[in-house]
């Protein structure tokens, strides 16, 4: 951890605007992703915004009926809100099937959305990794891949986006709200929030540096029954292999986004389509430009089946 | 000195008023409270304190080329930066153990090539991130042999990078498995595991006038203080090691570390005591760990299911000149049969050194053949508790001169199928459901030797009438503080609460250390002898005469006469420390421990998920000192089975050569959420023939065989044999129930 100076955020726009001047500058929430990363100097900012103090803690109706999540409401304050346990179940099944209550008491909403990958060689400063490094190259596409991603990937960057929470969010028109230094608000939908990684997988979201989010908007709660099952080596404490999310109505249409499989929340509308002829149809469709490697192929019966079970489940 | 060269008569221990009960641990409370201080907290046993920092070697194998510490020496708080250039004498010891302190070359991934001392633990791993090292790559080994199907080497065979380490052959092995009416052939492969204690090796290395004092995490105090001598070329008594409190071990803290090294390293350069731990993602490829094994396993039946004919072979890896995983070592005396080949070859590999984790040779060995068994039980039909209970035998099959001390493999085997409900397991795999689940029930035989090793101990009459017990034994989280006290209470028949007990010191009488389950009956046997003089010398004092004492309640009762112990003290305590030896018993008979395990498990038939529903171990072990100290060494080592089953895995780069999951969110062990129902059951059945107290270990039994039951479960739930551990899903995917209409 290098050495860094501190101060803690008086509002979002003072907070942006800090970050946004100053490169090396980062905003903390409940630090859980990102001291890990600085212990690690994978992560080394020089200053550091404190945004704890802010008045960004609260759950709000909207009048369109969906609701406004405050960037820091806690994952387990989110997990166990009434209207999200309601009418977004699978947001609350998807936050509890993460981390441990210790972390999810202090991790926010804004933070679990940008959680970085947990690729193991993005860890280990040793290695080569265009994500950490860029330039540096790619060790785990010739290395162990078998957490890895199988889609959305690049010849640059393999990594997953590791979180649970978005790839349930993704069920609903979630749009990410965001402050920049000047002032202006942006509202950027989750399907376009995280990136591919393309030539430059250093950059995991779309956020320009200093951009902060304030809040996560959750569309109006739609028809249907509502899953996530997420797959792990454990039965606890571990990223997901593949987690699928999946809201289904009684006519066999429905809307699904897989976890642990790509560098984003993975949702192929197309696919979607396909629901009615079973759960193969529609991972051939969505699973249909994959490139796996031989350590992580299996992620495709798998999303396949943890599909199919989801589905069943509906039925039952 | 106590000499133990006849079976045990009946003594003191026999009584087991405290013995044999399950006292919880009398340190428990200092740990649940954080009073036990471990090696890194030791804050204030010596001032000015400094803090080490390790770097490990970026590359597995080629030479360090140059190290630009210039950087991180101007970073305030830094001390010093301790390389191969400056480090200053040492003798490292080589054959097999890399160096603690690489330069120029390097032998392994993370094998230490520098060491920041700085003011405080920030500014050392600051300065860490701060050094420049370029190096040379060279070209290394790292996978273990692929050979074809068909090949395997002879057991003396030598081929390019793979040698021959130990066989034995007992009969004609090929002829009778050619004319074997059942045949069983395959192969198993276990992976490379972490230790994962829970506290990492950590050190604090002081130097005054020429003296070397560590306050360290070690399983083994002797060992250490003589490593430590070599390295520094100093005396013996030159050398202190404190180790009061350690976190686990499980073997990693067997031999000393580059936490101890480096930290005594700097200490004398820098001239002020230095602290090192190892981080997490340093320990594992720093340190040592479990070889993989390739393993190949042929059977031969008759059709009433009497082996005829046994193989086991076994291929591990580790650096040149280290040690071999004895995986096939219980195979030589689990079952009985005529004809019998045992073979190791050793793959050398330029991973970091392979070395004994809990049960080495067992715990791999045992999850390849108790896995075969299971299939040849199925190859004729027969049930496989049935088969193993057939195949007992009462001596070592090599010769049958020399008969078992204590086997009560048979009775563990019934009274766990009986307890568990075997019989209502389904003999056709894949058969029974609940909802999505597949349910399947396995069991396995567990086998480990019993190890005698010589045990001293210091034991104290107080002007108080309390006992004092000292020696260098450890308490590695296992018990060890809580039944010497109960020996010494049951010796000298003073309740259990005025007995404190102190470990871990050089400066105390040398003890058997902590490791291949030797502890608890050779630690407490050395205990017993120095309690025996004790007592010796209060009947000389007392000119009372030894047969006639009966120490009980405080007292010594004897020849029409009452004593207190607390008034036999006058100036000075009555001090008595002994030593137990062996003779030759465990050349006579052979020794060992037995379990049977069965295990039920759930494997979810869509996604291949496995969840254990139940878990039963019954132990054989010879008496059991503190039935819950000893069911806490037996549900934890279950617990490790799961793991090796089920996702313990150090997967290796096989192009850069190391270790990639190297921390506990890579490397998964079993989190509450994976723990079934576990029950233990012990016959206590006390073995004369293994020491005074009868006892014999217990701490790896219970890992043996555990793999092999999850294992076998799993096959009677799907009806899929995996062969390879850890045994995932993705292996079991494609031959789960199809997704075809209307689904599994
Ligand atoms: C052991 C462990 C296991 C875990 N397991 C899981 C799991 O199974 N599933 C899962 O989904 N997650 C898991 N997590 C990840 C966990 O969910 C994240 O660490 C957590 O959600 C991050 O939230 P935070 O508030 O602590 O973020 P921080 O660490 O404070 O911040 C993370 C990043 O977000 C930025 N940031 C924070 N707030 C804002 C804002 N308002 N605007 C702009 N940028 C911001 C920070 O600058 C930083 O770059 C695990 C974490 C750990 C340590
Ligand atoms: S997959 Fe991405 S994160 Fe992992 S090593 Fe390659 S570039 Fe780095």
């Amino acid at each position: 951890m290098k050495a860094f100076s501190y101060e803690r955020a008086r509002s979002p726009q003072q907070a942006a605007a800090v970050v946004a001047a100053n490169p090396e500058a980062r905003f903390i929430a409940g630090g859980t992703n990102l001291i890990d990363l600085m212990k690690l100097q994978i992560e080394a900012p020089r200053h550091l915004v404190d945004v704890q103090d802010l008045d960004l803690h609260r759950i709000e109706a909207k009048e369109d009926g969906g609701l406004r999540i405050g960037a820091l409401v806690s994952n387990t304050a989110l997990a166990t809100d009434e209207r999200i346990r309601r009418d977004y179940g699978a947001v609350a099944r998807a936050i509890m099937a993460g981390a441990s209550g210790q972390l999810r008491n202090k991790a926010t909403t804004a933070g679990n959305l940008l959680q970085r990958t947990r690729c193991p060689y993005f860890y280990d400063t040793a290695q080569r990794c265009n994500k950490r490094a860029p330039g540096s190259g790619c060790a785990a596409i010739e290395g162990f891949s078998r957490g890895l991603g199988v889609i959305g990937t690049s010849e640059h960057c393999i990594a997953t986006y590791p979180g649970d929470m978005a790839v349930a969010l993704r069920l609903f028109e979630t749009v990410v709200e965001t402050v920049d230094a000047e002032g202006a608000v942006r509202m950027i939908p989750l399907a376009e929030f995280h990136r591919l990684p393309g030539t430059t997988p250093e950059r995991d979201t779309v956020l320009e540096q200093g951009e902060f989010i304030t809040a996560v908007h959750l569309g109006p709660p739609p028809e249907g029954r509502q899953f996530y099952q997420k797959v792990r080596d454990r039965a606890s404490y571990a990223f997901a292999l593949v987690s699928v999310a999946a809201l289904l109505r009684p006519d066999g249409t429905g809307r699904v986004a897989f976890g642990g499989v790509a560098p984003r929340p993975w949702r192929v509308e197309e696919a979607e389509e396909l629901l009615p002829q079973g759960a193969r149809a529609v991972t051939d469709r969505a699973f249909r430009d994959a490139r796996p490697t031989a350590g992580n192929a299996f992620k495709l019966p798998l999303a396949t089946r943890t599909l199919a079970y989801v589905m069943a489940q509906a039925k039952g | 000195m106590m000499k133990f060269d006849r079976p045990a008569e009946r003594n003191p221990i026999d009584d087991q008023t405290v013995v044999g009960q399950p006292t919880s641990r009398i340190d428990g409370a200092l740990k649940t409270t954080g009073q036990a201080r471990y090696a890194y907290e030791q804050h204030d046993v010596v001032p000015d304190q400094t803090y080490g920092y390790l770097v490990g070697a970026g590359i597995a194998r080629g030479r360090i080329r140059a190290i630009d510490s210039r950087a991180a020496r101007d970073l305030p708080g830094v001390i010093e930066v301790i390389t191969w250039e400056n480090a200053g004498d040492v003798t490292y010891p080589g054959g097999g153990t890399p160096d603690y302190l690489a330069g120029p070359e390097i032998q392994h991934y993370h094998q230490a090539v520098a060491l920041v001392v700085a003011e405080s633990f920030e500014a050392a791993r600051d300065g860490a991130f701060l050094l420049e090292i370029s190096y040379d790559r060279a070209p290394g080994r790292y996978a273990l042999p692929s050979l074809a199907e068909g090949d395997w080497p002879a057991p003396d065979e030598a081929r390019e990078g793979l040698e021959p380490v130990d066989s034995d052959t007992v009969g004609d092995f090929e002829a009778a498995f050619a004319a074997a009416p059942v045949r069983i052939e395959q192969r198993y492969q276990t992976s490379h595991e972490s230790h994962a204690m829970m506290e990492p090796h950590a050190t604090i290395a002081h130097w005054a006038d020429g003296r070397l004092t560590l306050w360290t995490a070690t399983q083994m105090v002797g060992w250490a203080q003589r490593s430590l001598a070599r390295l520094f070329g100093i005396e013996k008594s030159d050398v202190r090691v404190i180790a009061p409190y350690v976190g686990g071990g499980f073997g990693a803290k067997l031999a000393i570390q580059s936490d101890a090294v480096l930290a005594a390293m700097a200490a004398r350069k820098v001239g002020r005591p230095v602290k090192v731990a190892l981080t997490r993602p340093m320990v594992m490829n720093n340190t040592t760990h479990r070889s993989a094994t390739l393993q190949r396993v042929r059977l031969g039946a008759e059709r009433d299911g009497r082996l005829t004919a046994i193989a086991h072979q076994g291929i591990s890896g580790n650096l040149a000149e280290g040690r071999h995983e004895p995986a096939v070592s219980q195979t030589k005396l689990l079952y009985a049969g005529a004809n019998r080949l045992t073979a190791m070859h050793m793959a050398i590999l330029d991973l970091p050194k392979a070395s004994d984790m809990r049960a080495p040779g067992e715990a791999p060995g045992l999850m390849a053949l108790e896995v075969a068994m299971d299939e040849l039980a199925e190859a004729l039909g027969m049930d496989p508790v049935e088969l193993r209970i057939r195949n007992d035998t009462q001596s070592d099959p090599a010769d049958p001169e020399r008969p078992f001390s204590e086997r009560h493999l048979v009775e563990c085997l019934r009274t766990g199928a009986e307890r568990f409900g075997w019989s209502e397991r389904s003999t056709t795999p894949g058969t029974r459901r609940d909802g999505d689940w597949l349910l399947g029930m396995g069991m396995a035989a567990g086998y480990r030797d019993n190890l005698v090793r010589q045990s001293a101990a210091r034991i104290r009459l107080e002007q108080d009438g309390s006992l004092t017990v000292e020696t260098d034994m450890t308490d590695i989280g296992t018990g060890s503080y809580t039944i010497l006290a109960q020996t010494a209470a049951e010796m000298l028949g003073v309740p259990l609460g005025r007995v404190a007990v102190r470990l871990g010191d050089s400066d105390f009488p040398l003890s058997v250390g902590s490791g291949g389950q030797w502890g608890a009956n050779n630690a407490t046997a050395g205990l017993y002898a120095a309690c025996v003089r004790l007592r010796a010398m209060i009947c000389e004092m007392l000119q009372m005469p030894e047969a006639e004492a009966q120490f009980a309640d405080g007292a010594v009762t004897g020849a029409g006469r009452r004593v207190e112990l607390a008034e036999l003290v006058r100036d000075e305590a009555i001090s008595a420390e002994d030593r137990i030896e062996y003779g030759d018993l465990d050349e006579t008979h052979q020794q060992a421990t037995f379990a049977a395990h069965f295990v039920e498990a759930a494997v979810n038939a869509w996604t291949g998920e496995v969840r254990l529903r139940r878990m039963l171990s019954v132990c054989d072990a010879g008496r059991i000192l503190n039935p819950k100290t000893a069911r806490s060494q037996v549900i934890g080592s279950m617990t490790m089975g799961i793991g090796s089953a089920l996702m313990e895995e150090l997967a290796v780069d096989a192009g850069a050569g190391f270790f990639v999951n190297h921390d506990l969110a890579g490397y998964e062990v079993p989190v509450h959420a994976d723990l079934p129902e576990q029950e233990v059951i012990f016959l206590d059945h006390p073995d004369a023939f293994s020491s005074p107290m009868k006892a014999k270990g217990v701490g790896e039994l219970g890992l043996c065989g555990v793999g092999a039951a999850i294992a076998n479960a799993l096959y009677n739930a799907t009806g899929i044999r995996l062969r390879e551990y850890p045994l995932t899903l993705d292996g079991m995917l494609e031959r789960l129930p199809p997704l075809a209409p209307p689904g599994p």
